[in-house]
C-alpha cells in the first residue's frame, strides 16, 4: 500500500486513493490533525468525476513518489490527484500555496454577493468557511458583479444564480442520481449558469438533493425559505420507514416544529444518505419520525450566533507558523 | 529561397481536386507506407524527423504516438484538430483550402501506423466553407479507394468523419475538443488520463494539429532523417507562419525553422519589413504567447541573433524570450498601444473562458475590466500591480492552460511595457483618445538587459 506524507504526517493509505481522501484518513486518525485535510467546495466523494473545478483544494506535491522523486511542477487538485508511493505533499505548510488558495477564495469571492444576512444558507455555507478562513478582509473588486433574477425550478426548490460558485455538484447529482436531468449549465465563462432547459421545472423523486450539494445558498429550500436562521433551529437524528430511501435525515426544529428536513452530513460536510423529496418536504412533522438524538454539527460556522470558532485557524498557525512567517499576515490584506 | 515541403504545390492548376493532387506526386506516402512500411516502420520515421506538435506546445510528435495505448479489442482514434481559434493564426485554414488532400493523406498514412480505423478532423464552426472543401476531398479519396476497406489491397481499412464545432475557442483544447466530438459541453477534462490512454469514447486518442499531421505526408515521402536535416538542434523541418499585423507583405509563409528573426520580417521574400514605421513589439507565436520588444526580438538576452526556431524563441524564459506557439506572428509598429492590445487580448480570453474552474472563469473577466479601465483613462497607478498580480494567481492554477494562455500576455506587456502602462494612468485625458500613440508615438525609456 502506497505511503503518503501529507504535511509531514504520514499514512499508508489503499492504492487509488487521492490526495484528498489521504488527508481525510489523517484528519479521521486523530482529529488533532484535521487541519491537513484540504478545504473543498466542487468535490462530492458520493459523486462521481466531481471535483477539480474550484481549485480550493489545491496542494503542492514536492516529491513525486520514491520512483520518481520530481515534484510536481504546479499545484494539484487534490481531489483529483491519485497518491504514489512515497509522495510528498505541503497543504498548509507551505506559505506559497496558502497564497494561491487566499487567491482561489478571491476569485470566488468577487461575483458571489455579500448578502449573507438575508441567505438562508449563512451558518452552513462552505464559502463563509473558507472566506473566514482564507479570505481577504476587504474585496479588491471594484466594478458591478454579474447579476441573475432568482428563479423557481420547481416548487420546491429555489435558484439564486448570483451566489452560484459553478461547482457542478448539483448537474452531476442529477446526471447520477437521477433519470432524464432537465438542469445543467448553459452560456460560458463568467456569464455561465445553472438552468434548466427552455422554462423546464425540475421534478423527480430525488430533486431535492440538490440543495443539500450546494456549498453555497444557490440552491435553497422553498419551503425552508426565511423560516429561521439555521443556528437558531435545533438538529435532531430522525428516521422514518420510507419505500423510496434510506428514511434517514436530520429534523432541524423549532420547538416542536419541523422547519426542515435535510439528510445527514458527515464531518466533511457530504450527504451519508440522499433522501427522498418526500421525506425532505411532505413530512414535516414530528410524529410522522422516530427522534434518535441530537445531531452533532462539527462544522464550525454553524455552531452559534456571531461566534465562530478560531481553533482550526489557529491549529494552523501553531504548526505552520514556525516555517510560514507569512501566514502571520494571514489577515492583512493582500496588496 | 526556402524549401517547401506543405505548400510546394499549392497554386498549382487542379490542386485541390485529387487528379492535380495525384499528378503532383499525391498520395505517394499511403502507397508506400500501406505497401512496404510496417506501422511500426512509419512511428520509426516519424520520430526520427524530430517533428514537433505544430499547434503550439511543440511536443514531439513521435513520442506523443507512442504513448498510445494498445490495450486488444479496443478501437483507437486518431483526431485532427482543426480548431484553429489562436487569434493571429490562419496557417490551417490556408493549407485546407489550397491543398485539402495533404491532409486527408496524411491522415491515412497517420493513421496506419496508430492503427486507428477511424479519424475525425474537428474543425471550427467559422471554416464552414472548409468543410465542403474537405467532404469534397474526403469524396473523392473514398472513390478512389484510398479510403474505405482494404485499401490498396493491404487489409487496412480507415474512413475520415469530419465534425464542426460550433465556434468556441476552448474547443481547440484537446480534452475540451474529445468532449465537443462526443456531443458533450466542451470544458477541458482532468488529466491525467491522457487522451492517449482514456480518449474519444474513453479509447486510446492522438489528437493532433493540421499541419502536424499534413507534415507526415513530406517524412514518409522523404524519409525521416532527409526531414530532420532542415532546421536547427530539435527544431527541425518546415513551419507555416501566419504573418500579420504592421507588416508590409501579410499572409502564410511557409519558413525552414533556423531562419534568422531579422530576416524573416525584413526581407521581402518573407514578410518584407514593418509598415512605414518602427518597429515596437512582435508577437511570433499567436496571442497566448508573451509578447517581445523589438529589441529583444532580433537578438536574444544573450546578444545572439535570435531564429525562428522552437528554442531561440524562447531563449530567456519569460523575462526575455517568447515562444513559437502556433506561429500566428504579428508585429506592432510604434502607433500601436500595448495596452490596448493586452486589452484586446484579455477581452478574447474573458469571452472564450469556459468557466469550468474559478481562477480563469473569474480572474480573466476582472482583468479585463482593469485593463478596460486604464485603456481608457479612469486607470490607477495601482491597477498595474493589481493586474499583475492576478494573472500571477491565474497562471497555474487551472485546469487546462487557457488560463496560462490569458496570464502570460499581460504580464508580459507589463515587464516589457510598464512605462506606457503608467503612462496611462497618468494622462487620462490623453488615452481617452483611441488613437492616441498614432498622433504622437509613445517613446519608451529601453531597458537595461540582463542576460
Amino acid at each position: 500500500m502506497p505511503k503518503v506524507t501529507i504535511d509531514n504526517i504520514e499514512i499508508e493509505v489503499p492504492e487509488g486513493t487521492t490526495i484528498l481522501q489521504a488527508a481525510r484518513l489523517i484528519g479521521e486518525r486523530n482529529a488533532a490533525d484535521r487541519h491537513v485535510v484540504p478545504p473543498t467546495m466542487c468535490y462530492y466523494s458520493s459523486l462521481k468525476t466531481s471535483g477539480g473545478y474550484c481549485r480550493t483544494c489545491i496542494v503542492k506535491v514536492t516529491k513525486g513518489s520514491d520512483k520518481d522523486p520530481r515534484p510536481m511542477p504546479k499545484p494539484v487538485a487534490s481531489c483529483r490527484t491519485n497518491v504514489m508511493d512515497g509522495m510528498v505533499v505541503a497543504n498548509t505548510t507551505d506559505a506559497d500555496l496558502l497564497d494561491a488558495r487566499r487567491a482561489v477564495t478571491e476569485f470566488l469571492l468577487i461575483n458571489h454577493p455579500l448578502d449573507c444576512p438575508i441567505c438562508d444558507q449563512a451558518g452552513e455555507c462552505h464559502l463563509q468557511d473558507l472566506g473566514y478562513e482564507h479570505g481577504l478582509e476587504a474585496s479588491r473588486y471594484q466594478f458591478e458583479r454579474r447579476t441573475f433574477d432568482p428563479i423557481d425550478i420547481g416548487t420546491t426548490i429555489k435558484l439564486h444564480m448570483n451566489r452560484c460558485i459553478l461547482c457542478y455538484r448539483c448537474v452531476k447529482v442529477a446526471d447520477q442520481l437521477t433519470d432524464g436531468r432537465v438542469h445543467g449549465v448553459i452560456n460560458r465563462g463568467d456569464v455561465s449558469e445553472i438552468s434548466t432547459y427552455i422554462q423546464n421545472v425540475v421534478e423527480n423523486d430525488f430533486s431535492g438533493n440538490v440543495i443539500d450539494v450546494c456549498p453555497v445558498g444557490a440552491l435553497t429550500d422553498r419551503t425552508f425559505r426565511f423560516a429561521s436562521r439555521v443556528w437558531f433551529t435545533n438538529p435532531v437524528d430522525a428516521h422514518r420507514d420510507c419505500p423510496k430511501c434510506s428514511g434517514k435525515a436530520v429534523l432541524w426544529l423549532k420547538g416542536q416544529e419541523v422547519l426542515r428536513v435535510t439528510g445527514r452530513k458527515d464531518q466533511w460536510g457530504e450527504v451519508e444518505d440522499f433522501i427522498c423529496n418526500e421525506c425532505r418536504f411532505e413530512h414535516k412533522d414530528l410524529k410522522a419520525w422516530t427522534v434518535e438524538g441530537p445531531r452533532k454539527i462539527d462544522r464550525h460556522s454553524v455552531i452559534g450566533q456571531g461566534h465562530y470558532e478560531l481553533k482550526r485557524q489557529q491549529r494552523m498557525l501553531e504548526s505552520a507558523a514556525p516555517n510560514v512567517p507569512e501566514l502571520n499576515k494571514a489577515k492583512q490584506p493582500d496588496r | 529561397m526556402g524549401r517547401k515541403l506543405l505548400l510546394e504545390h499549392v497554386g498549382k492548376p487542379g490542386i485541390q481536386g485529387l487528379e492535380g493532387y495525384r499528378a503532383n506526386g499525391g498520395y505517394r506516402s499511403v502507397e508506400k507506407a500501406l505497401r512496404t512500411l510496417t506501422p511500426e516502420a512509419v512511428l520509426e520515421e516519424v520520430k526520427k524527423s524530430g517533428l514537433r506538435g505544430r499547434g503550439g506546445a511543440g511536443f514531439p510528435t513521435g513520442m506523443k504516438w507512442s504513448f498510445m495505448a494498445k490495450p486488444p479489442g479496443v478501437p483507437r482514434y486518431l483526431v485532427v484538430n482543426a480548431d484553429e481559434s489562436e487569434p493571429g493564426t490562419f496557417k490551417d485554414r490556408y493549407l485546407m483550402e489550397r491543398i485539402p488532400h495533404l491532409l486527408v493523406e496524411g491522415m491515412i498514412t497517420a493513421s496506419f501506423a496508430l492503427g486507428a480505423n477511424v479519424s475525425y478532423i474537428y474543425i471550427r464552426g467559422e471554416y464552414f466553407y472548409i468543410h465542403r472543401i474537405l467532404e469534397r476531398a474526403i469524396g473523392e479519396a473514398r472513390a478512389a479507394g484510398w479510403l474505405g476497406k482494404n485499401i490498396l489491397g493491404s487489409g487496412f481499412d480507415h474512413e475520415i468523419h469530419v465534425q464542426i464545432g460550433a465556434g468556441a475557442y476552448i474547443c481547440g483544447e484537446e480534452t475540451a475538443l474529445l468532449e465537443s466530438l462526443e456531443g458533450k459541453r466542451g470544458n477541458p477534462r482532468i488529466k491525467p488520463p491522457f487522451p492517449a490512454v482514456k480518449g474519444l469514447y474513453d479509447c486510446p486518442t492522438v489528437v493532433n494539429n493540421v499541419e502536424t499531421i499534413a507534415a507526415v505526408v513530406p517524412i514518409i515521402n522523404d524519409g525521416g532523417e532527409e526531414y530532420a536535416k532542415i532546421g536547427v538542434g530539435k527544431s527541425t523541418g518546415t513551419k507555416l507562419i501566419s504573418a500579420g499585423g504592421n507588416i508590409k507583405r501579410p499572409g502564410v509563409y511557409e519558413i525552414e525553422l533556423g531562419l534568422p528573426c531579422e530576416e524573416f520580417l525584413n526581407s521581402d521574400e518573407w514578410c518584407g519589413g514593418v509598415e512605414g514605421r518602427a518597429l515596437k513589439a512582435v508577437v511570433p507565436g499567436g496571442s497566448s504567447v508573451p509578447i517581445v520588444p523589438a529589441e529583444l526580438f532580433f537578438k536574444t538576452a544573450k546578444f545572439e541573433p535570435r531564429l525562428m526556431t522552437y528554442e531561440s524563441l524562447a531563449d530567456g524564459g519569460f523575462q526575455t524570450g517568447t515562444m513559437l506557439g502556433s506561429g500566428g506572428f504579428y508585429a506592432y509598429n510604434d502607433a500601436q498601444c500595448i495596452v490596448r492590445s493586452t486589452w484586446n487580448h484579455t477581452r478574447f480570453y474573458h469571452h472564450e473562458s469556459c468557466g469550468q474552474c474559478s481562477p480563469c472563469r473569474e480572474g480573466t473577466g476582472w482583468m479585463e475590466k482593469v485593463l478596460h479601465r486604464l485603456e481608457h483613462g479612469h486607470g490607477r497607478m495601482d491597477d498595474i500591480d493589481l493586474l499583475w498580480d492576478i494573472q500571477k494567481r491565474i497562471e497555474g492554477n487551472t485546469i487546462c492552460p487557457l488560463g496560462d494562455a490569458a496570464a502570460w500576455p499581460v504580464a508580459s506587456a507589463i515587464r516589457h511595457f510598464r512605462d506606457e502602462f503608467e503612462f496611462h494612468a497618468t494622462h487620462p485625458t490623453k488615452v481617452k483618445d483611441p488613437k492616441h500613440f498614432e498622433k504622437e508615438p509613445f517613446v519608451r525609456k529601453p531597458k537595461p538587459v540582463e542576460a
